[in-house]
């Protein structure tokens, strides 16, 4: 894992269906601006800048990395463009954190963005390379039949997923960043919306949100303020064609869990993390990873979710920030995640916050369920 | 900083019109060239280079896991930049000290698109892209500013076009491409045909390896002694355009300086860039440049730069130089440059 790491910074915008008022640029400064602000920094004390974003059609600015540099003070920087698919948030913190960590830099900023009304995503999602074949669907159609292959596997009742949407939206009332807020969210109001692709409803998806995060990773040396350690950090992929791959449970998601709990000496995830941001962009992700990243037996996470164990108040909550479901700029969805572990672990969450949070699990995925990112950050310096 | 080689390089003979290959098949051979080099399949980390423009479509570097065939599930990243920085990022990921080998490649195929017009879309959104300026157009305003500062002629630009592709010719992963005519009209003056790098498909890999795996791996490795990047101002008007003081920076950054260097393989797509870099990088005439014939003799987008550096490793590997240097850029008019110093 190299030299220590740990986030003195986060920094989000609001995140809502457009933005008008700013530029793509507009929109990334405002993020790292806050984030400096937090670490108490000015574009000065930064040695480089990682940049990530999901597919460049989503704005259509092919690496856009370089027109950015500018507004993210990386003139005369090394500046560093990630995309690892819907992952790529998470990565672009975790490209980052190595710089720290192979002891290249003191301070490195990360941050990811999307501004979906520049464009349309599930268009973007849809296009094809040559010689393959598009199946037209964007990323729900595609995520669907894993979701009822997994019902089918587990015999999860169906009212587990909107569960999941209510629970998160509750949490998103909380956070003042958060896209959607529904106020007297409640299961029948989900379950009465339409269905999208079987078994997901309107209110059990993410919505299209325009936004970016941004955090200030700092080496030991050069901590200013209250820093989220990095306790261990890790990457998975595996090819999306594999015949026999396991994509309800895939195993990139399992050794990617496995490792990074190995780095930060944990056994039993359930009890020894306090909180945990983990990429639901379904509903039904929730039970789904669960069971992936080893928080209970597999065809038992919809158990937990319906016993109330993932709530706010419950004994391992996740996605107190409302997560996806309820913000979705989707190349910084992955950030997001990162980012709010590191603000539990601080105790800067606000109303969200975890009471006495120590230690939280970041995680993000992407791609056909096949690319895995996460990391565990805590209070205690490892 | 722990002690990190580049052990094996494998490309594409690469071709100026599309093979019928779609980006697994391009990509396989040099993977399994590599593989049959370093004498192993498995690497502690992966990290790749590619544009989803080229393809028009997203996640160009997904079905690339299909050709690694990475099962096990493989600690793996992609920048969406020249692969030359998934090299640098495996360089750093193999600081950490806990994995020893890294596999680094690149692709791209611009036969699927015009890489002239679709430059454009690299540019500020809003104040740069609409007025239209092509790859060629940016770049001609840099040549123009650079032969006004230095008194230089078009017949220099020319010299360098000629001198490349005879080195192409000679090298048979390039594209074999004629002799430069004089009288050939301009692209965008003072550019001609001959300055600009002809449209390339292809495909690179690298692997580096740590310490005592990279001299297990390698007769002669090519040790990575300094290897830095620098960004510049975006807007063509917020930088002096005559000069590259990003890739200068990198450079001192790299320690190119502090000792002779024997060859240099530079990321020039245009002529003019040649001399530009040359000067940034304070490389004297004694300095081999170029010999593969670098980006005027091939340019498959997106692995260019890392075929740089895996030029001048071959150099160290074949005994030939005791030092090199290995650059790639990228961004309009040379905003940003990576500078690699590599010795036996």
């Amino acid at each position: 894992m190299g030299n220590r790491c740990a986030v003195i910074g986060v920094g989000q915008t609001r995140y809502q269906t457009k933005r008008r008022d700013v530029s793509i640029a507009g929109l990334v400064r405002e993020a790292a601006l806050r984030a400096l602000e937090d670490a108490g920094l000015t574009f000065a004390d930064i040695d480089a800048v990682v940049i990530g974003k999901a597919p460049d059609l989503f704005e259509g600015v092919m690496m856009p990395e370089a027109y950015l540099a500018d507004a993210l003070g990386a003139r005369g920087k090394p500046m560093m463009r990630v995309h690892t698919a819907g992952s790529v948030g998470g990565s672009t913190a975790l490209v980052g954190a190595s710089l720290i960590q192979g002891g290249v830099h003191d301070r490195v900023l990360v941050v990811a963005f999307e501004k979906q009304s520049e464009s349309n995503a599930t268009w973007a999602l849809s296009t094809h390379l040559p010689f393959s074949a598009s199946l037209v669907v964007g990323a729900g159609g595609y995520f669907a039949p894993h979701i009822r292959e997994y019902i089918r596997r587990t015999g999860a009742p169906e009212h587990v997923g909107a569960l999941v949407a209510v629970k998160d939206r509750k949490n998103a009332l909380l956070n003042p960043y958060a896209h959607l807020k529904i106020p007297g969210i409640s299961l029948e109001m989900v379950q009465s919306t339409p269905m999208l692709w079987e078994p997901i409803r309107y209110l059990e998806t993410c919505p299209s949100s325009d936004g970016a995060c941004a955090m200030v990773l700092s080496s030991e040396k050069a901590v200013t303020g209250t820093p989220a350690w990095v306790h261990g950090t890790a990457m998975r992929s595996e090819p999306i064609f594999r015949a026999g791959r396991d994509t309800v449970n895939p195993r990139g998601g399992q050794d990617c869990a496995a490792d990074v709990y190995r780095q930060a000496g944990i056994t039993d995830p359930r009890r020894e993390l306090d909180a945990a941001e983990v990429y639901v962009p379904f509903s039904w992700y929730e039970p789904m990873w669960l069971e992936n990243l080893g928080f209970c037996a597999e065809g038992e996470g919809w158990k937990l979710t319906e016993s109330g164990v993932t709530a706010l108040g419950g004994d391992m909550p996740w996605n107190p920030s409302g997560g996806v479901l309820s913000s979705n700029p989707i190349g910084a969805s992955g950030l997001i995640r990162f980012a709010e572990a590191a603000l539990q672990v601080r105790g800067r969450a606000g109303e969200h916050q975890v009471p006495g949070a120590r230690r939280a699990l970041g995680h993000a995925y992407g791609g056909g369920a096949q690319f895995f990112a996460m990391w565990i950050v805590g209070s205690d310096r490892p | 900083m722990r002690d990190v080689a580049v052990v094996a390089f494998a490309q594409t003979a690469h071709t100026a019109e599309d093979q019928g290959l779609s980006e697994p098949e391009l990509i396989l051979p040099v993977i399994q060239e590599v593989r049959e080099k370093a004498g192993t399949r498995d690497f502690g980390f992966t990290c790749s280079g590619s544009c989803d423009y080229l393809a028009g479509a997203p996640f160009s570097f997904v079905s690339a896991l299909d050709a690694l065939g990475a099962w096990p599930p493989i600690s793996e990243s992609h920048v969406e930049m020249d692969a030359a920085w998934a090299l640098y990022e495996a360089w750093v990921r193999l600081q950490h000290g806990d994995v020893d080998t890294a596999l680094v490649y690149g692709f791209g195929k611009s036969s699927q698109t015009d890489v002239r017009e679709l430059m454009t879309l690299q540019l500020d959104p809003y104040y740069l892209e609409p007025l239209g300026l092509d790859q060629v157009s940016f770049a001609a305003l840099q040549a123009r500013a650079y032969l006004e500062r230095t008194g230089r002629a078009e017949s220099d630009l020319a010299e360098v076009a000629a001198r490349s592709r005879r080195s192409g010719r000679d090298n048979p992963y390039a594209l074999d491409l004629p002799e430069v005519s004089p009288e050939d009209g301009y692209a965008v003056a003072p550019l001609r045909p001959h300055d600009i790098a002809p449209d390339t498909d292809g495909a690179a890999a690298i692997v580096l390896a740590a310490g005592d795996r990279a001299r297990e791996m390698c007769e002669r490795p090519a040790w990575i002694r300094g290897i830095a990047h620098r960004t510049d101002a975006h807007y063509l008007g917020g930088r002096p355009l005559d000069r590259s003081e990003s890739a200068a920076a990198a450079a001192l950054a790299a320690g190119v300086g502090k000792a002779p260097v024997d060859v240099a393989e530079l990321h020039a797509q245009f002529t003019h860039e040649e001399l530009i870099l040359r000067e940034a990088l304070d490389l004297g005439p004694d300095v081999l440049v170029n010999p593969s014939g670098g980006p005027l003799a091939a340019n498959p987008i997106m692995a260019t730069g890392l075929i740089r550096i895996g030029e001048a490793a071959a150099r160290i590997h074949d005994g030939t130089a005791g030092r090199a240097v290995g650059h790639a850029a990228a961004g309009p008019c040379l905003q940003h440059n990576l500078v690699t110093v590599l010795e036996g």
